[in-house]
């Protein structure tokens, strides 16, 4: 067995940071970083699908792309198959383009809209593998069905299809070179609910039927529960818990997590909780508050909180929290 | 469908656009009205009309391409089509105000905040300069502003996605209007954000007794503030009722198939309900029988001859769907030739 079958983890991330440089001035000259991730660690099993949830601007988008290597990390380590992929290059990053892929938000701005689909989802196979020009257009023909669009798709321009149909394409494109690893980032996002019930359905089928691991990216917590095994909740930059999505929804730890859950409204008429109401927006990733990051719009927040800063740890089997009430 | 005690009444409203030369309607015989003091929520997908109908309600619809072309608007018992634009300008704001989805939209990027409230006020109004400042800084006092003596004097873009949906509130409820039509006025807000101002717009609700028309995709949203709902399916009502049996005894078949369609925080499910297709585009609407019949699991073939009426099932619920017609008495739908 050689070390990549080894790994129970597919993909671990240690210590990841990633900072925008901030200009201003005459001379533009750099002023401050926007911390967009600041310090996350944690890994994806083989074939779960791990949920990234949080507001805007928290840092999900960052991530993603910066796990994908779209981005250069400032600090902190990416390992895929337990091997180091955070400064690659060359023919080494190329390859592992193939085994990570994205999907996007969008489904209007990420398809080229003067491609036919058929050379949209054609191209990453004509890139990277030596394929017959008719294998090509079979396998393409095959990812169509298989995400759930007509064959005669193929001849057609992105603008004729509506924004599900679109995601479909995405979808269709990022499998085509049998990726181990799809990041959705916000995939269902600028869908209808009927629409969006859809691609959940067909994003769940193929992870089972292709064996896929998947970073599934969203600001809605009930989508993200319903296609998660783990989820990690994001807050300005940081994790602020890591469980089994189920623990995560009956026991949540983290005040942010309760805030999140309790701000849901439940389409139930009969079930109508007592809220949680914040107080204030979410602190600028620029100038994040000292301590905890959450700590000016915590409901528990001790005096303490606003010095210190709290890390991930365990508190039960598998549930990480950073929050200083459990230290 | 005239009701003694409504305030807004909308009775068998047609509104379109020319599209290329033939008009089209958006909207398609909606009847539905809003009582004093009730939170109606409009519920439907996009494309579905809502924001079409809440422009026609304010006579706001581009007007190179857009009309009425059928029905009434009562407000207060009287059509809102025979005001005089300058008639209607004295409602808006006044009677019925409105807030949008972004609230940036809605503001003038150059000018102060305390510049826009005051001119609100001061529209409506004879006090001084002085006063409608004053009342300015405490109204947004009322939607939770704290610094509102600075605020005052700052732009839309220096405040936060919220903070301007505060403020888009503040003017709204300015001259204590009757009706408060907000048009998904949180789709563009974080979830914590949101919370805050549903809860805003309750205790507006609540403590000024004002009517409230909610426009909203999400059923969650719905089912936390609705007294009673209104679902949109192609620029018509499909069902109506008050909010308990729009959840938990839902007639239509697209109701019922959007309710199964939302991942559920307390259910684990592994397949979501769907809907096959999407919701038809105007220029491609079917022109006869159920709009809904392409994307509909019980549909039958007479669905594609006869319109379906909207006629009540039970007291105060109404449905528009033929699955229902014929235990309807004395409402017999007639075959087209
Ligand atoms: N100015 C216009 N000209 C032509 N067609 C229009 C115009 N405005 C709206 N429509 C069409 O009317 C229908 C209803 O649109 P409307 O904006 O009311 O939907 P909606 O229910 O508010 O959707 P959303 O949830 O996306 O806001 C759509 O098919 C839309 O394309
Ligand atoms: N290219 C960029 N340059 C500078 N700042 C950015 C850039 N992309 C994102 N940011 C900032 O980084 C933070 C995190 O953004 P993002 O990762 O897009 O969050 P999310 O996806 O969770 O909404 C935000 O404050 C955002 O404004
Ligand atoms: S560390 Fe303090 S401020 Fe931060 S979440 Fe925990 S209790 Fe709240
Ligand atoms: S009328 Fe027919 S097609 Fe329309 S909703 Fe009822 S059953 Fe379905
Ligand atoms: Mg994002
Ligand atoms: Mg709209």
């Amino acid at each position: 067995m050689t070390q990549k079958q080894k790994s129970e983890h597919l993909l671990r991330i240690e210590e990841l940071k990633k900072y925008y440089p901030v200009r201003g001035g005459f001379f533009r000259r750099k002023i401050g970083d926007v911390k967009a991730v600041d310090n996350i660690s944690f890994e994806l099993k083989r074939g779960e699908t791990f949920g990234l949830v949080g507001e805007s601007g928290c840092g999900k988008s960052t991530a993603g792309r910066t796990i994908t290597r779209l981005f250069k990390p400032t600090s902190g380590k990416i390992f895929f198959e337990g091997e180091d992929i955070t400064n690659i290059y060359g023919s080494k990053l190329r390859n592992m383009r193939k085994d990570i892929q994205m999907v996007f938000q969008d489904p209007y701005a990420s398809l080229n809209p003067k491609m036919m689909v058929g050379s949209i989802v054609s191209e990453p196979i004509i890139n990277y593998r030596r394929v017959s020009e008719k294998k090509v257009r079979e396998e393409v023909m095959d990812l169509l069905t298989k995400v759930g669009l007509p064959e005669d798709a193929y001849f057609k321009y992105p603008h004729e299809f509506s924004g599900g149909q679109r995601q479909r394409i995405g979808i269709a494109r990022a499998l085509a070179l049998k990726p181990k690893l799809i990041v959705a980032d916000e995939p269902v996002s600028a869908l209808d609910v009927s629409v969006q019930s859809q691609v959940l359905n067909l994003l769940k089928s193929l992870q089972k039927e292709f064996n896929l691991t998947l970073l599934f990216i969203a600001h809605d917590l009930s989508v993200v529960k319903h296609m998660s095994d783990r989820i990690g909740v994001m807050y300005l930059g940081n994790l602020v818990e890591v469980a089994d999505a189920h623990d995560l929804y009956r026991d949540p730890k983290h005040p942010y997590t309760r805030a999140l859950i309790s701000a849901i409204p439940m389409p139930d008429p009969r079930n109508k909780s007592d809220r949680i109401i914040l107080k204030g927006d979410v602190p600028s990733p620029q100038n994040p508050p000292v301590g905890c990051p959450f700590h000016p719009r915590c409901p528990e927040a001790m005096p303490q909180c606003s010095e210190q800063k709290p890390q991930l740890k365990e508190v039960n089997r598998e549930h990480r929290v950073s929050c200083l009430l459990y230290d | 469908m005239s009701s003694q005690n409504a305030l807004l009444e909308i009775d068998n409203l047609h509104t379109g656009f020319n599209i290329d030369g033939d008009f089209h309607h958006a909207i398609k015989g909606v009847s539905f009205d809003v009582k004093p003091k009730e939170v109606v929520c409009v519920v439907g997908e996009s494309g579905c009309g809502k924001s079409v109908m809440s422009l026609s309600i304010m006579q706001l619809l581009p007007k190179h391409n857009g009309k009425i072309d059928k029905g009434e608007i009562r407000f207060n018992g009287k059509n809102l089509a025979e005001y005089s634009e300058k008639e209607m300008n004295n409602i808006r704001g006044k009677d019925i105000s409105m807030i949008f989805q972004e609230p940036m939209t809605a503001l003038n990027p150059v000018l102060t905040i305390g510049f826009q409230l005051d001119e609100v006020l001061l529209n409506h109004s004879k006090d001084s300069k002085e006063s409608v400042r004053k009342k300015s800084i405490q109204l947004l006092k009322d939607v939770g502003i704290s610094r509102s003596d600075q605020i005052v004097h700052e732009y839309p873009h220096q405040l936060s996605g919220g903070m301007r949906q505060r403020v888009m509130i503040a003017m709204a409820i300015a001259c204590e209007p009757q009706l408060l039509i907000a048009d998904e006025p949180t789709t563009a807000l974080d979830v914590t954000v949101q919370a805050q101002i549903l809860e805003l717009i309750k205790k507006i609700q609540d403590e000024r007794g004002t009517a409230v028309m909610l426009i909203t995709h999400d059923l969650g949203v719905v089912a936390e503030m609705a007294d009673r709902v209104v679902v949109m399916y192609a620029g018509q009502v499909v069902e109506q009722s008050d909010v308990d049996r729009i959840f938990h005894d839902p007639q239509h078949p697209y109701t019922k198939a959007l309710l199964g369609s939302i991942p559920k925080m307390e259910e684990e499910v592994d397949e979501l309900n769907t809907i096959r297709g999407i919701v038809p585009t105007l220029t491609k609407m079917p022109k006869q029988g159920c709009r809904f019949v392409d994307r509909c699991p019980a549909a039958m073939p007479e669905c594609r001859q006869i319109d379906p009426q909207l006629g009540e099932t039970d007291k105060g619920h109404t449905v528009r769907c033929l699955l229902y017609e014929e235990s309807r008495p004395g409402e017999k739908a007639e075959v087209r030739s």
